[in-house]
């Protein structure tokens, strides 16, 4: 009964299959990139980037081109918008993610207020179609997922010495700007390849609360990374099921999986002194 | 042969604006340099710059007859402090680890000598048995011991070490002081950034700084009241209840700084 309950959406229905599919190589990407992202303070970045793509979309979605291609022209848009502000500017690189952010978002919803179909086209980027998934987009999904996992394979004595210090890694003949912009280019092909599956809007969700969840417990990065991705897979896993079972909106029960898993993990930390990492 | 770091009419600083201008000195291998000066005198703005961190405003400046930057695993570099990796998820043993990176890059190997290196470090500076301890539950001073070990651990021709006896107590300074004895009796140059008048006596060479160069010379030719009084503006001893001010630039006067 209770295994019919946990498993039948997922053996009877090759929509929910996929979706778990999904979801997972999601999870991966998110669990390593996000535990960079914790680590190194980026959540601001994290969540323009997030938004930022909206205009790129909704473009692409007019012309009747391929999301994923307005995404990517979006995200890269942010990266470089940012750096000419801070560059060009005496305002901190704070300021000019938020000046994009707010910008790009706005732009995005004027875009797509130009639709027809308005509020459904909104709703599908910003929380994703994880249940219309199809065999092509997981293909997608997965060659991302490898891609962001080597380039964490290669990089990561750089992105080490940069979450310790930009300096050693500099004097350590890693340049942190390049680096920098490795990591910048990894959380853009995550929210990119990801506002299919869970939108735009919870793609930082899923990068925050999962790398965060492990950051409680976590006293080595490799481990942090394993947790963040394992506890994105079930957070993943439980999404779906609470939206089968439930009838609630697949995206968002996802993210709000891993939002409550952070706090159980939080709350268990309280209680049980001495099984978190030091603080 | 050129010297471990050479300076002619090097000018240092921040965005373009130079702290310090016109600092012309030569380091030989085995030396060690102390940088002496108060907050804000440019000493660490000196030592970034020789790090490669920052570049020169004005004149030349050769690390092992090259750029600065040119060879990282000849160069090791520990600043004031680590902000970003208190909250980070590494051991000490990672920590001191990470200073193997530059002989290898990307891709090569750590091997047996490296992790050898590394042990070594650690037992150095007394933090061996924390190897396993997240760098986040120490003391500051503890931090301050690892941070030192992983200088040292790099193995490096030049060593450049800002404010180094920050936070250590007696018993640890005394031992940061042996190795950087034992460091320059193996032919090492080091360059360090203090405060501390007592710390630059023991040195060969202390340079010291107040927006310019007061002096440079042999430390104990020109650690003297007057280039002192120049560098900080007074001329001070410690002594139980606080700091005995002996002499103020502009006069002499004897009070109690509590």
């Amino acid at each position: 009964m209770i295994m019919d309950w946990l498993f039948a959406p997922f053996t009877g229905n090759a929509f929910m299959l996929n979706a778990l599919m999904a979801g997972v190589l999601v999870s991966i990407a998110c669990g390593i990139v996000g535990t960079f992202v914790v680590l190194r303070g980026l959540a601001f970045i994290g969540d323009a980037l997030a938004h930022g793509v909206l205009p790129g979309v909704a473009i692409a979605m007019l012309m009747g081109l391929p999301g994923m291609l307005g995404a990517a022209v979006g995200a890269l848009g942010m990266i470089f918008g940012i750096g000419f502000i801070t560059r060009r500017s005496n305002l901190s690189s704070d300021t000019a993610i938020g000046l994009l952010f707010v910008g790009m978002l706005a732009l995005g919803v004027a875009i797509v207020s130009r639709s027809h179909a308005f509020s459904g086209d909104l709703v599908r980027i910003l929380f994703g179609e994880i249940l219309g998934i199809r065999t092509s987009e997981l293909v997608t999904q997965l060659a991302a997922t490898v891609v962001i996992a080597a380039l964490a394979v290669i990089c990561h004595r750089p992105f080490l010495l940069l979450c310790f210090s930009p300096e050693q890694a500099e004097v350590s003949g890693f340049p942190p700007r390049r680096y920098h912009a490795i990591m910048l280019l990894m959380i853009a092909l995550t929210v990119v390849v990801s506002f299919r599956t869970v939108g735009t809007l919870l793609v930082f969700g899923m990068l925050l609360a999962p790398a965060a969840s492990a950051a409680l417990f976590s006293r080595k990065i490799i481990t942090m990374v394993l947790s963040a991705s394992g506890i994105g897979a079930a957070s993943v896993f439980s999404g779906l099921l609470a939206s089968y079972h439930f009838n609630l909106a697949a995206g968002a029960a996802i993210t709000l999986s891993a939002s409550v898993v952070f706090f159980l993990l939080l709350a268990l930390r309280q209680l049980l002194p001495g099984t978190g990492a030091a603080k | 042969m050129s010297g471990s770091v050479e300076a002619r009419g090097l000018g240092v600083g921040y965005q373009g604006e130079t702290v310090v201008a016109d600092i012309d000195f030569r380091l030989e291998p085995g030396q060690l340099l102390a940088l002496v000066g108060s907050n804000g005198s440019g000493k660490t703005t000196l030592l970034k710059t020789i790090a490669g961190l920052l570049a020169p405003t004005a004149g030349a400046l050769e690390v092992f007859g090259g750029k600065p930057l040119a060879r990282p695993a000849r160069v090791a570099y520990m600043g004031q402090f680590h902000p970003s990796s208190f909250m980070l998820p590494l051991r000490v043993h990672d920590v001191v680890r990470m200073a193997r990176f530059a002989r290898h890059g990307l891709f090569g190997r750590l091997s047996a000598g490296d992790e050898q290196a590394v042990r070594e470090a650690m037992a150095v500076m007394g933090v061996a048995s924390l190897a396993e301890a997240p760098l986040n539950a120490l003391s500051g001073g503890q931090r301050q011991r690892v941070f030192l070990a992983q200088a040292f651990a790099r193995d490096a021709d030049l060593i450049l070490l800002d404010e180094p006896a920050a936070n250590l107590d007696g018993a640890a300074r005394a031992i940061y002081r042996g190795q950087l004895r034992s460091l320059t009796a193996a032919g090492r140059a080091v360059i360090l950034a203090t405060h501390d008048i007592d710390e630059a006596a023991e040195c060969d060479r202390t340079m010291l700084l107040a927006h310019r160069v007061v002096a440079y010379g042999i430390s104990s030719e020109i650690l003297t009241q007057k280039a002192i009084l120049s560098t900080f503006g007074m001329v001070g001893k410690y002594q139980e209840g606080g700091i005995v001010i002996v002499e103020r630039e502009h006069g002499h006067e004897d009070c109690q700084d509590h």
